[in-house]
């Protein structure tokens, strides 16, 4: 999941991007997909002189092949997505409110913001013992555990988004007749929009780093869980399918977010 | 002539590291109706602090504006105000940033339409209407944020440095673009400026200030015909007047001992 955010190009109007003289310069997906090919080659030359114990691609993709014949592979990524987009969901949800009220009302700043930097000083893995006292070996502590997550990342970035809209543009709304509500709704919604999506961002990521983790938790099903399996009979085939469909879903999920970031936010200036 | 901005005694102090500061101590200072007059002064002299009192953004701390005889409290589209920044809200095209202002006076769509689009046509935008501010230059910024404070149709307009940020040749065009559009829409303009030329080209008169404390120094009456040209621009009555407030900016006695 290392490919960079890429920065959109500037989507002037016709007369001006028309005047300027188009540049052969190679598409950076080609140096994408150069890079992948690149990463299997290396890892089959690895594989080949024999690094202990470490299958080589076709060796996994077999096994990714047998994985999705008898559906376990579908299964896993299912129940793993399942909980990754609930826990993310309920996050960002109660997130985004949060922040908002945070940034815009200093009491809620005073009485949330202890919380939420202490909470963040806390690995969500570490928060796994209590999640399990609490709320059993179901689902409920799962889900919770990466809610922790991807709430924690999105809050701070929307409380940040909402301080740091620039105080002459609500000026400018207010002179122009704006109250409190649509100062709110009109201006400090859309202008913290592109650190809401940021955090979204941020959180999605969160939310997969947990869930492995998240699925310790005496899980029947799931990536994570399969991934233990494995573990326990040497099946390094299989965890490193796990770890491929955790990574392709992820930068999918990723690539959703960052086209709707595009979409809401075109308005930016960037560089 | 009547009166339509009345600063009375107006004060404003800060308090810096413990210390009251004066950004402005008791002014005093009438604008007419539809009269356009520049403030210019020295950084520090409070000219944007007494802007911002008339917009009712900063309260004095004793003293009172008046606007219509009314005295002011927090903003209000009566007075509508263009920032040295723009303030355009960039994820709107230029005709929403327009509009804005009017959507929320809830006008109907038909006539807000129309509104936004005179206002657009009449500051040069109209091949832009559909345009990001990010696509707009600094000048067709600072445009489309003359047109949006005209939309809302303020008897006062307030503008801190409004081509502060501008080169000096689309400065000059500028002016006299606000010219024109403040000689078919005349309206009541309070225009802060730090440049002299620009102070004494636009203005009936130029309330030169002085800064610690913050105070007007010298009223400079400007009696030069509109609509100015760039005849009067070289005239020699334009360098008498220029002359003056610039003697008024740049050579002014301290006061209270001010030592810095």
């Amino acid at each position: 999941m290392a490919i960079d955010v890429q920065p959109s190009p500037p989507r002037g109007p016709e007369t001006t991007t028309a005047t300027s003289p188009p540049r052969r310069a190679v598409p950076l997906l080609v140096w994408n997909v150069l890079a992948v090919v690149l990463g299997v080659g290396i890892w089959t030359v690895l594989a080949r002189i024999g690094v202990s114990g470490l299958p080589g691609p076709q060796e996994v993709a077999v096994r990714a092949g047998e994985l999705t014949m008898d559906g376990t592979l579908l299964d896993d990524s299912l129940a793993s997505l399942r909980r990754v987009l609930i826990g993310f969901a309920l996050g960002s949800a109660l997130a985004i409110p949060v922040g908002f009220l945070m940034g815009w009302y200093r009491t809620a700043r005073g009485l949330i913001e202890p919380y939420v930097q202490f909470f963040r000083t806390i690995p969500p893995l570490a928060v796994i013992p209590l999640a399990i006292l609490l709320m059993g070996i179901g689902e409920t502590p799962k889900i919770f555990v990466i809610f922790l997550a991807a709430f924690l990342s999105c809050v701070v970035s929307t409380f940040q988004g909402v301080v740091s809209v620039d105080s002459t543009m609500i000026n400018a709304a207010r002179v122009l007749g704006a109250n409190d509500a649509v100062v709110f709704r009109r201006v400090v919604v859309p202008a913290s929009t592109p650190f809401i999506l940021v955090g979204m961002r941020v959180g999605l990521g969160a939310a997969w780093a947990t869930l492995v983790a998240a699925e310790l938790i005496a899980a029947q099903e799931g990536l994570g869980y399969r991934m233990q399996q494995a573990q326990i009979y040497y099946d390094l085939p299989s965890i490193f399918v796990g770890l491929i469909t955790i990574g392709v879903l992820g930068l999918l999920m990723d690539r959703l977010l960052l086209a709707a970031e595009k979409r809401l936010t075109g308005w930016q200036e960037r560089r | 002539m009547t009166e339509k901005i009345s600063f009375r005694a107006t004060t404003r102090t800060f308090e810096v590291g413990g210390k009251p500061f004066h950004a402005l101590r008791e002014v005093d200072l009438d604008i007419a109706d539809r009269e356009f007059v520049t403030v210019v002064g020295p950084s520090g002299c409070g000219k944007s602090t007494l802007m911002n009192i008339a917009a009712g953004l900063v309260e004095p701390t004793s003293g009172e504006v008046l606007v219509d005889s009314r005295p002011v409290r927090g903003p209000s589209p009566e007075r509508g105000v263009i920032f040295q920044q723009y303030a355009l809200f960039p994820w709107l095209t230029v005709r929403e940033n327009v509009e804005f202002g009017l959507r929320i006076a809830k006008v109907g769509r038909a006539q807000r339409r129309a509104r936004a689009q005179h206002f657009i046509d009449l500051v040069g935008l109209g091949d832009f209407a559909d345009a990001l501010p990010r696509m707009l230059s600094g000048g067709m910024r600072q445009r489309c944020a003359i047109a949006r404070a005209y939309a809302v149709d303020p008897g006062v307009l307030l503008m801190d440095e409004p081509f502060g940020a501008l080169d000096a040749l689309t400065r000059v065009q500028m002016q006299d673009q606000l010219l024109d559009t403040w000689g078919t829409e005349r309206r009541t303009v309070m225009f802060i400026t730090h440049d002299v030329d620009e102070a004494v080209y636009l203005a009936n008169r130029v309330v030169v200030m002085a800064a610690r404390p913050g105070r007007v120094q010298e009223v400079i009456d400007v009696d030069l015909p509109y609509p100015r040209t760039e005849a009067v621009r070289l005239s020699p009555e334009f360098s008498r007047i220029r002359n003056r407030v610039w003697r008024a900016v740049y050579h002014q006695t301290p006061q209270e001992g001010a030592s810095r």
